[in-house]
């Protein structure tokens, strides 16, 4: 009886798995026949006239290749080091200073920061760095990226923060060490696979920015691709599908290129400390 | 000493004198075309033809001048968001492609303003006015000033497929006789019956609901109530007709078309990105009748486009819209059509206003203007720019420019115009009754330019 | 406020420069825009129109007109958008995304392997692929003609179902719940991870079953991520925007939530006094629901 049990369970599982893969992998497929088609429609099929054309078309539109391969890798890879540095620093400055309120502070700030990526908060942005001279340049959209992700960012990292034993810094430091060694050695290095976490994250989240990029950006050589993609609409607003599922694919793969490689290295993944409420 | 001196005030003169002669000035264009995607033919227009001449004619006037095209790939109501940005806090391009109706409500804010206030008066010196009728300046002109010129202008009409309509008797094959209908009664009979002996095409396909924005209004909703002799606005009291019996019975064309006797796919007006889907249909040969502007001919049938049909000129034909009767339409016409246009504005926070004046008068200076038709015939605002290279184009503009009108350029028009939308939408899906959904317009039109504006006649 | 270091690590000075970066990007672009917003809603400011020279404080009048009874839940107003909203977060992600997240995660508790990498890394990608390419496939798979869900339903024998013109809201939940799993599954794995091997070793000793293991060990020692979870997913999920590029809100704006109605009032309209208004009230109701869930936290014995 038992036997038999313990194989229904596990026929449960297989089933559950099975329904997870397919429900994960289905809708991803269109992105991988489409634009190997030369007639490409909604339907995933495989491609009755293979062909590359479509990726030479993409090509030859060099506004939308420098947005792909040069200004969406700069903001993203931009908005990534500032964001995985300052909320690493003030994630961890927070936790070892023992600021009051601080779990409160840091749900306040995850909240204020919707509000800020929202559409409403577009035209004080836009003054602000009108005022700052930051208008059509990389480091505005790479700002306003980094103070609108900052908020989550910290409250991420405060998890992996708190896999940090205090009492290794403690002893490390009594056996002599400085305390800038002491980062070095012994709060890096667990602090690092968090880092990477939040390194993917925010790469993803200013690699898919649509609406800061629009507000900020004037000229085309500047602009990203989720901009760029709309140059392979037609005149009356209708995407031309062979293209934009081209441009679309090789779009796709720089982050998941970013997640295997980190995943490969450091292991994607969190710390596990993250709890609601006090600490 | 005299020499140390010469050889200072030598040096000085060179300096400035290089200077003076180093002054490139810097001109920019803005509009929403990208080169080999979207508006590609502006794109070349302006870049290969229009800037080099440009930089010549002024070089030969001893000015150094360089023009540069700022491509923008994203969609038109992108574009208004980046201008109305821009001009709020004094900036953006030189020149600014705009389309016309945008300009009331940008006017209003104070981010617009007519030419002759940037350039100042000697603007009217320029002998291409005298090419460009009152109509045409009306496409980018707002309470009898000009804030722009226009690259054209368009009509509407209802495309049919030839091949359809002879297979189906209408058209007795290889007659070359064409179908006209005079009436609504006339338009629907022939629907009826391409439903009957055709079944899976869907017979007429009118733009309604708020998915396809402005498309809908321009092609859809005015085509219908011109054709019961009102229009949206009335121009001589200055007021909105909110409840009216022509806009009940252009609600229930709809609602005939669409709900009762499914003579139309409603879904292909509900659904996001549905019009490219009409296109295809229409390609295809599953939709009989489809009304559009020209720029169906032109741009989306065109050789070369997604959507083109290699042997349009045979299978693709048009007729005029008819209004409910004969002269029941507006202004007691038979058939109806409306124009809208797109053109070029100066910013008013230009730095140099006479040479981007110069630029915009050179681009629609006549060889330029003949130039652009080379690449894209469609009608322009010049009248000594005809429609060189398609016949069928020169043929749509001498049947209808007579018959055609414009929309009402106020700054509340585009919110209007999207209640216009909503209207036909709600009909449409059968979420109201026609009496309803006029009932909502109206109420929706005095929230917005207030009850005093707007016109209403119960119907009898 | 004495902000005394507990560590000897980290000094107060040189702590409070660690903070001092993050503390001027979240001055500069959080703080300064939020207030302005909160002046705007105030106001009945537009970027174009009459409004736009001369705007005027009209107090709370954005605010009341939002609640305005006798239309609210017309299609096309805030109250149709916010009922939209609950349900598509209840659905995609207090009903949807955390269940999941956790099953996944339970599925694969202690276990390694090549099939482990790939559920993970597929639900991963799923989160990280940017919006404008994701949108564009989920188009493609829920059409009604040429979907691939449709096909797959074909071959089982089903009818066809017209995701985008019967289902709109359906349609943007299950997308959410695809697009967002990864996290909770994430956080729960990393949490199963962290509960001492010695508690199994306790329970194979004592013969517990599975459903015993799950009560008394798992939920327990979860409850608390549990509630982070759901905190931050109900967080993104009400404020999630790319919904919109695969339905645009409709049709007839039966998929239309809070966001995209905020977009559509702020931008297509240029209305930000109203705009600024709406994204007030969504922050206050995302404060409410995070309060109350840290109430429910605190309150249920450790």
């Amino acid at each position: 009886m038992r036997g038999l049990k313990k194989c229904a369970f596990k026929l449960c599982w297989g089933i559950f798995i099975l329904l997870v893969v397919t429900f994960f992998l289905l809708p991803l497929l269109w992105l991988i026949t489409a634009p190997f088609d030369a007639k490409a429609t909604l339907r995933v099929a495989i491609p009755s006239k293979f062909t590359l054309a479509n990726f030479q078309a993409i090509f030859r539109n060099t506004f939308a290749v420098r947005a792909l391969f040069l200004n969406s890798i700069v903001i993203a890879g931009g908005t990534m080091l500032g964001v995985t540095l300052f909320a690493t620093l003030a994630a961890y400055a927070i936790a070892r200073l023992n600021i009051p309120g601080r779990d409160i502070l840091a749900y306040l700030l995850v909240l204020f920061s919707s509000v800020v990526q929202g559409t409403a908060a577009m035209v004080p942005i836009f003054i602000l760095l009108f005022h700052l001279k930051l208008i059509d340049t990389y480091p505005g959209v790479i700002f306003v990226l980094i103070g609108g992700l900052l908020p989550t960012g910290i409250f991420l990292m405060r998890d992996f923060v708190a896999g940090v034993p205090k009492s290794y810094e403690e002893s490390a430091l009594v056996s002599g060490a400085r305390p800038w060694q002491v980062l070095r050695d012994v709060v890096l290095p667990v602090l690092r696979p968090g880092m990477m976490v939040l390194a993917v994250w925010s790469f993803v989240q200013a690699w898919g920015d649509f609406l800061i990029s629009l507000i900020v950006m004037r000229s085309p050589a500047k602009m990203p691709a989720p901009i760029a993609i709309y140059s392979f609409y037609t005149e009356g607003g209708t995407p031309v599908l062979t293209l934009v599922s081209a441009y679309s694919l090789i779009y796709a793969l720089p982050v998941v290129f970013l997640y295997l490689f980190v995943n490969w290295r450091y292991g994607f993944r969190f710390f596990g400390g993250i709890k609601g409420g006090g600490r | 000493m005299k020499r140390i001196l010469g050889l200072v005030v030598l040096s000085l003169a060179v300096l400035l004198g290089v200077n003076g002669l180093a002054e490139t000035i810097k001109l920019t264009v803005t509009a929403r075309a990208v080169r080999g995607g979207v508006n590609t033919h502006l794109v070349e227009w302006l870049e290969d033809h229009v800037f080099p001449a440009f930089v010549q004619w002024m070089k030969a006037q001893g000015k150094d001048v360089e023009v540069e095209f700022i491509q923008f790939g994203g969609s038109d109501e992108a574009l208004k968001q980046q201008y109305a940005l821009d001009l709020k806090v004094g900036r953006g391009a030189d020149i600014l492609g705009f389309d016309g109706f945008w300009i009331p409500e940008f006017d209003a804010a104070g981010l617009v303003k007519p030419l002759d206030e940037i350039v100042g008066s000697q603007v009217w010196d320029w002998d291409g006015w005298a090419y460009i009728p009152q109509g045409m300046r009306e496409i980018l002109g707002y309470k009898g000033k000009v804030y722009g010129l226009a690259l054209g202008t368009d009509v509407r009409v209802i495309f049919y497929r030839r091949d359809l309509f002879e297979k189906a008797g209408i058209i007795p094959p290889g007659s070359g006789l064409r179908w006209q209908p005079r009436s609504w009664e006339e338009l629907l009979n022939t629907a009826r019956y391409i439903k009957k002996v055709l079944p899976d095409v869907v017979p007429l396909q009118i733009n309604a609901g708020t998915e396809m924005g402005e498309a809908t209004t321009m092609q859809g909703w005015f085509m219908v109530l011109l054709g019961t002799g009102i229009h949206m606005y009335d121009f001589e009291s200055g007021k909105w007709y909110g409840e009216h019996p022509g806009i009940l019975e252009a609600l229930n064309f709809y609602k005939t078309v669409y709900v009762d006797e499914k003579l139309g796919d409603a879904r292909l007006q509900l659904i996001s990105g549905a019009r490219a889907r009409t296109f295809e249909l229409f390609r295809d040969g599953k939709i009989a009748m489809l009304v559009e502007g020209d720029w169906f001919w032109r741009s989306v049938l065109a050789p070369g486009s997604e959507w083109a049909i290699p042997n349009r000129n045979e299978v693709v034909d048009w007729a005029m819209m008819p209004a409910k009767e004969p002269g029941a339409g507006y202004r007691g016409q038979n058939f109806v059509t409306i124009s809208g246009g797109t053109g070029f504005i100066l910013n008013p926070n230009t730095a140099h206003p006479q040479e981007a004046w110069a630029l915009m008068a050179f681009a629609f200076s006549r060889e330029m203007q003949l130039e652009f038709q080379k690449i894209q015939p469609r009608i322009r605002s010049r009248v000594d720019v005809p429609v060189v290279g398609d016949p069928v184009m020169s043929e749509m503009a001498r049947a209808l420019l007579q018959y055609t009108t414009v929309r009402p350029m106020l700054p509340g028009y585009p919110k209007i115009s999207y209640q216009a939308q909503l209207m036909t939408e709600r009909v449409v899906s059968g979420q109201m009754t026609p009496e309803e959904a006029m009932a909502a317009y109206a109420e929706a039109l005095k929230e917005i330019v207030g009850p005093e504006n707007v016109i209403i006649v119960k119907a009898r | 406020m004495q902000k005394k270091s507990s560590s000897l690590v980290l000094s107060t000075s040189t702590g409070l420069i660690f903070l001092a970066p993050a503390l001027l990007f979240i001055a500069l672009f959080l703080f300064f825009p939020l207030v302005w917003v909160l002046i705007i809603s105030l106001t009945d400011t537009t970027l174009t129109g009459p409004a736009a020279v001369s705007p005027s404080f009209v107090g709370i009048s954005n605010y009341v007109r939002l609640f305005d009874l006798s239309r609210w839940m017309r299609l096309g107003n805030f109250g149709n958008a916010l009922r939209n909203t609950v349900i598509f977060v209840l659905g995609s992600a207090i009903f949807g995304q955390v269940p999941l997240g956790l099953a996944i995660a339970l599925a694969f508790h202690r276990r390694k392997g090549l099939l482990r990498e790939i559920v993970f890394s597929l639900a991963t990608v799923a989160w990280i692929l940017p919006g404008v390419a994701v949108a564009f496939a989920w188009i493609a798979f829920l059409d009604r003609d040429f979907g691939t869900f449709n096909a797959l339903l074909a071959l089982l024998g089903f009818p066809k179902i017209d995701w985008y013109f019967d289902y709109p809201l359906y349609a943007i939940i299950i997308f959410n719940i695809w697009r967002g799993t990864a996290f909770s599954m994430l956080l729960f794995s990393a949490a199963l991870g962290n509960i001492p091997p010695s508690y199994w070793e306790t329970a194979d000793v004592i013969g517990a079953s599975a459903w015993q293991r799950f009560k008394d060990i798992i939920f327990p020692l979860v409850r608390p991520n549990l509630f982070t979870a759901l905190i931050l997913v109900t967080l993104w999920t009400f404020n999630v925007f790319t919904p919109y590029l695969i339905t645009g809100g409709g049709p007839l704006y039966r998929s239309e939530t809070v966001p995209i109605f905020t977009y559509r009032v702020a931008f297509k309209f240029f209305e930000f006094g109203k705009g600024a208004a709406i994204a007030v009230v969504m922050m206050t109701i995302n404060f409410i629901l995070a309060s109350f869930y840290l109430l429910m936290q605190r309150r249920r014995p450790r």
